[in-house]
C-alpha cells in the first residue's frame, strides 16, 4: 500500500472553518493527523492607523459568536491606555455581559452542535446528527437549548445594546446603567434557566457511561493548563492574573500580570495552517503545549464561589482524584458547570446595589502609549495589545485568540482519536465523526482567527514522495 | 407541501450573521417545518448538494477556495441570498485590501511570530490579492444588509419566500441596525 491521506473537509458543527488530514503510512497505520485552519483575516494589520475609539467595534467583528470577549479585551486594553479605572457599576455590567455571552456560547456548543452525538450516538446517520433533527425527535430539549441561548443573548441586548457586536461596553466602563425593570425581568427568569442548565448536566451525567471509549481517547493526554484566576483561587472570567498549571496539578507560574504575557507565551507558525500555535515559553515548543477554556479554568480554580456550581465542581474534581482532569471529552462537563455558575453569578451581580448605580463610566484621554486587555472568553484566555500615538492613532496590534492557545492540544487530540478509531481498511463515517468530535470538545472559535470551507467531500488523496497528488478517491 | 431545500454557508466573515440566524430563537422551530437544511455549518453534510432552492451566503470572498465554492453554489442553487454587509460590500473583511495580502501575512507570520517565521502555504488555500463581495463573482438574487443582518429581517425574508409573498427589504434593515 502507498502512503495515503484522508481529508475531512469541512469540519462541521464547529464554530468556524477547518479541515482535518489523517496521514496513513505504507503499513496501513495512522501515522499522523492534523487540523488545518484555512483562512486568514488580518486584523493585526488593518487596525493600524485607526483611532483607538474604533477598536471595540472593529475587533468585535473578529467574531459573531464571542464578540463580547473582543469588546471586553479591547475596552480593557484602552482603559490601560487612558489610565482609567471603570466605576464598580461599569465593571459589573461588563462582567454580567461577559457571563451572558459565556452562557449563550456554551449553550450553543452543547445543544446546537454537540448534543446530537450524545442523543443519537457517534455512529448515527449523518443526516440525523443536527439540531433540526432534534427539533423533531427531542423537541423539549431543542427548545430548552434555544431558550437558554436566547436568555444569554437577550441580557447582552438589554445591557449592551445589541445581541451581536454590542456597542454598550465602552472604554472607561459601560454606556448606560441597568434599568430596574430590566433587572427584575432577568432575575425573574433565572430559576427557570437554572432548571434547564441543571437538566442538561443531569442528561450529560446520566449518559456518560455510554461514552467510556470517547472519554478515554478523545484527547486524553498530559498538558499544561492556563487560565485567569484571582487571589483566592476562585473561578474568574473578567479580572485576575494568569496562572499556568502542569498536568500533575503543580503551579508552574502564578499571578502573572496579563500585560507581561509575552514573557511566557511564544507563538510559532505552522506551514499548513493559518492558525499559529502558542506555547509556554519556559518549556519551549512543542513541550510547552497547554490547554485553555472551561477544562483549564476548572482544573485551576479551587472553587467556583457559587453554591450549585461548587456542588458540581466537587464531582468534576473527583474525576481527577486530586490531579487535573486530563480528558478533553470533559470539556463538555466543565462547560455545563460554567453554565450553572454563569446563571448564579449573574443573579448575584444583579442583586448588588453597586451594580445598579448610575455611575457607570470614567473618562480620560490618552495617557500611555500601550495597553493590554485580557479576559476569559468562553473558549479560553484572550489577549488584545494595542500601541498608540499621543493622538490615539493605533500603530501596532497583537491578538492572541482564545482558540489559538489550544492549537497544539487540538492537534494532539486529533492524532490520538484518529489512531484509536480510524480503521484504515474500513473507513466509517462514525470514526470520522469522532475525529471531528474531538475538535468539538475544544469548542474552537475559528471565526475569530480565520475562516474557510471546502467544496469537496471527504476523500483520500494518494500522493507521491514529493507530496504531489497522484490519485484521489472520493468517499461517498 | 414540498419543503424548501435550504443551504447556508459562511465565507470570509465573522459568523455573526449565522448567529443572527439562530437569534430567530423559537421562530427557528417554525421555520424548520418548512425547510430542509441540506448544507450548513450546523449539519454534517460535507458536499454541496446538487439542487438547492435557496443558499444563504455570509461573508466576502477572500481565497481561491471561496471563489471555487461560490461558483459551485451558483450552479447548484436556484436562489442566492447575500446575507450581511461582508457578503454585500466586503465590509470589515475587505479592510485588509487597504494593505494587501502580502502585508497582512508579513505582519501575522513574521513580525508577530517567535518561531518558524514563514507563510503558511501547504494544504491551506491562497489568499486573493483583494477581498471581494459576492456579486463581483456571481449573480446574486437577494441582498439582506446589516452587521449582522437582524434576526427579524432573516425571519421575514424566509417567511416571504416560504409563503411566496413579496418582501420589502428596505423596511427590515437600516444602516447601523
Amino acid at each position: 500500500m502507498q502512503n495515503r491521506t484522508i481529508v475531512i473537509d469541512p469540519v462541521t458543527r464547529i464554530e468556524g472553518h477547518a479541515k482535518i488530514t489523517i496521514d496513513i503510512d505504507k503499513s496501513d497505520k495512522v501515522k499522523d493527523a492534523k487540523i488545518h485552519v484555512t483562512q486568514y483575516r488580518g486584523f493585526e494589520k488593518f487596525c493600524e492607523g485607526r483611532m483607538y475609539t474604533e477598536m471595540p467595534a472593529l475587533t468585535a467583528r473578529t467574531c459573531g459568536i464571542c464578540p463580547v470577549s473582543h469588546v471586553i479585551s479591547a475596552t480593557k486594553a484602552i482603559d490601560e491606555i487612558l489610565g482609567v479605572t471603570p466605576p464598580k457599576a461599569g465593571t459589573n455590567i461588563r462582567k454580567i455581559v461577559n457571563l451572558a455571552q459565556l452562557l449563550q456560547s456554551h449553550t450553543l456548543n452543547f445543544y446546537h452542535l454537540s448534543s446530537p452525538d450524545f442523543i443519537y450516538g457517534f455512529d448515527a446517520p449523518k443526516e440525523d446528527r443536527n439540531i433540526f433533527k432534534m427539533m423533531q425527535t427531542h423537541p423539549e430539549m431543542a427548545r430548552d437549548g434555544i431558550n437558554l441561548r436566547a436568555f444569554g443573548q437577550k441580557i447582552i441586548e438589554d445591557l449592551a445594546g445589541k445581541r451581536i457586536h454590542p456597542t454598550g461596553i465602552i472604554p472607561g466602563g459601560a454606556a448606560h446603567k441597568i434599568d430596574e425593570s430590566t433587572k427584575e425581568a432577568i432575575l425573574e427568569q433565572i430559576p427557570a434557566m437554572l432548571k434547564i442548565a441543571q437538566s442538561a448536566l443531569e442528561f450529560f451525567r446520566d449518559n456518560l457511561h455510554k461514552f467510556q471509549e470517547e472519554i478515554d481517547y478523545l484527547g486524553a493526554f498530559p498538558s499544561l493548563f492556563m487560565a485567569l484566576t484571582n487571589k483566592e483561587g476562585t473561578l474568574e472570567h473578567y479580572d485576575g492574573k494568569l496562572c499556568f498549571m502542569d498536568s500533575e496539578g503543580n503551579i508552574l507560574k502564578d499571578r502573572i500580570e496579563p500585560r507581561d504575557y509575552k514573557e511566557f507565551i511564544g507563538e510559532t507558525v505552522e506551514e499548513d495552517s493559518y492558525l499559529k500555535s502558542p506555547y509556554y515559553k519556559p518549556l519551549g515548543y512543542p513541550q510547552g503545549m497547554y490547554r485553555v477554556g472551561a477544562l483549564a479554568r476548572l482544573n485551576i480554580a479551587k472553587t467556583c464561589g457559587t453554591p450549585l456550581a461548587d456542588k458540581e465542581l466537587k464531582k468534576f474534581k473527583a474525576l481527577g482524584a486530586g490531579k487535573p482532569v486530563l480528558n478533553t471529552f470533559y470539556y463538555h462537563y466543565a462547560r455545563l458547570i460554567e453554565m450553572v455558575y454563569a446563571l448564579e453569578k449573574i443573579e448575584e451581580l444583579l442583586k448588588s446595589d453597586e451594580t445598579m448605580s448610575a455611575n457607570v463610566r470614567s473618562t480620560s484621554t490618552v495617557s500611555y502609549d500601550k495597553g493590554v486587555g485580557c479576559s476569559e472568553a468562553p473558549r479560553g484566555t484572550l489577549f488584545h495589545e494595542y500601541h498608540v500615538t499621543k493622538d490615539g492613532i493605533i500603530t501596532a496590534v497583537n491578538l492572541i485568540i482564545a482558540t489559538g492557545n489550544n492549537n497544539l492540544a487540538m492537534n494532539a487530540g486529533v492524532k490520538q482519536v484518529a489512531q484509536k478509531f480510524v480503521d484504515t481498511k474500513n473507513i466509517t463515517d462514525g470514526a470520522l465523526n469522532r475525529v471531528e468530535a474531538v475538535i468539538r470538545c475544544f469548542d474552537p472559535c475559528l471565526s475569530c482567527s480565520t475562516h474557510a470551507l471546502g467544496i469537496v467531500s471527504s476523500k483520500i488523496e494518494i500522493r507521491d514522495h514529493n507530496k504531489k497528488i497522484i490519485r484521489v478517491i472520493e468517499r461517498s | 407541501m414540498k419543503k424548501i431545500r435550504l443551504g447556508t454557508i459562511w465565507l470570509d466573515g465573522c459568523s455573526g450573521c449565522h448567529m443572527s440566524f439562530l437569534d430567530m430563537d423559537e421562530r427557528l422551530i417554525e421555520i424548520a417545518e418548512y425547510v430542509d437544511v441540506v448544507y450548513s455549518p450546523y449539519v454534517d453534510m460535507k458536499e454541496f448538494p446538487e439542487s438547492v432552492d435557496l443558499t444563504i451566503v455570509e461573508g466576502a470572498l477572500s481565497t481561491d477556495h471561496d471563489l471555487r465554492i461560490i461558483k459551485k453554489i451558483r450552479e447548484n442553487s436556484k436562489l442566492i441570498l447575500a446575507l450581511g454587509d461582508c457578503a454585500i460590500t466586503g465590509n470589515v473583511s475587505a479592510m485588509k485590501n487597504l494593505y494587501g495580502s502580502e502585508a497582512v501575512l508579513q505582519r501575522g507570520y513574521f513580525e508577530l511570530a517567535d518561531l518558524n517565521q514563514k507563510y503558511p502555504s501547504k494544504v491551506v488555500p491562497t489568499l486573493l490579492e483583494s477581498v471581494i463581495p459576492l456579486h463581483e463573482a456571481v449573480k446574486v438574487d437577494y441582498f439582506l444588509p446589516g452587521c449582522p443582518t437582524p434576526a427579524d429581517a432573516i425571519y421575514e425574508m424566509l417567511k416571504s419566500l416560504i409563503e411566496g409573498t413579496e418582501i420589502k427589504i428596505h423596511e427590515l434593515t437600516r444602516f447601523g441596525k
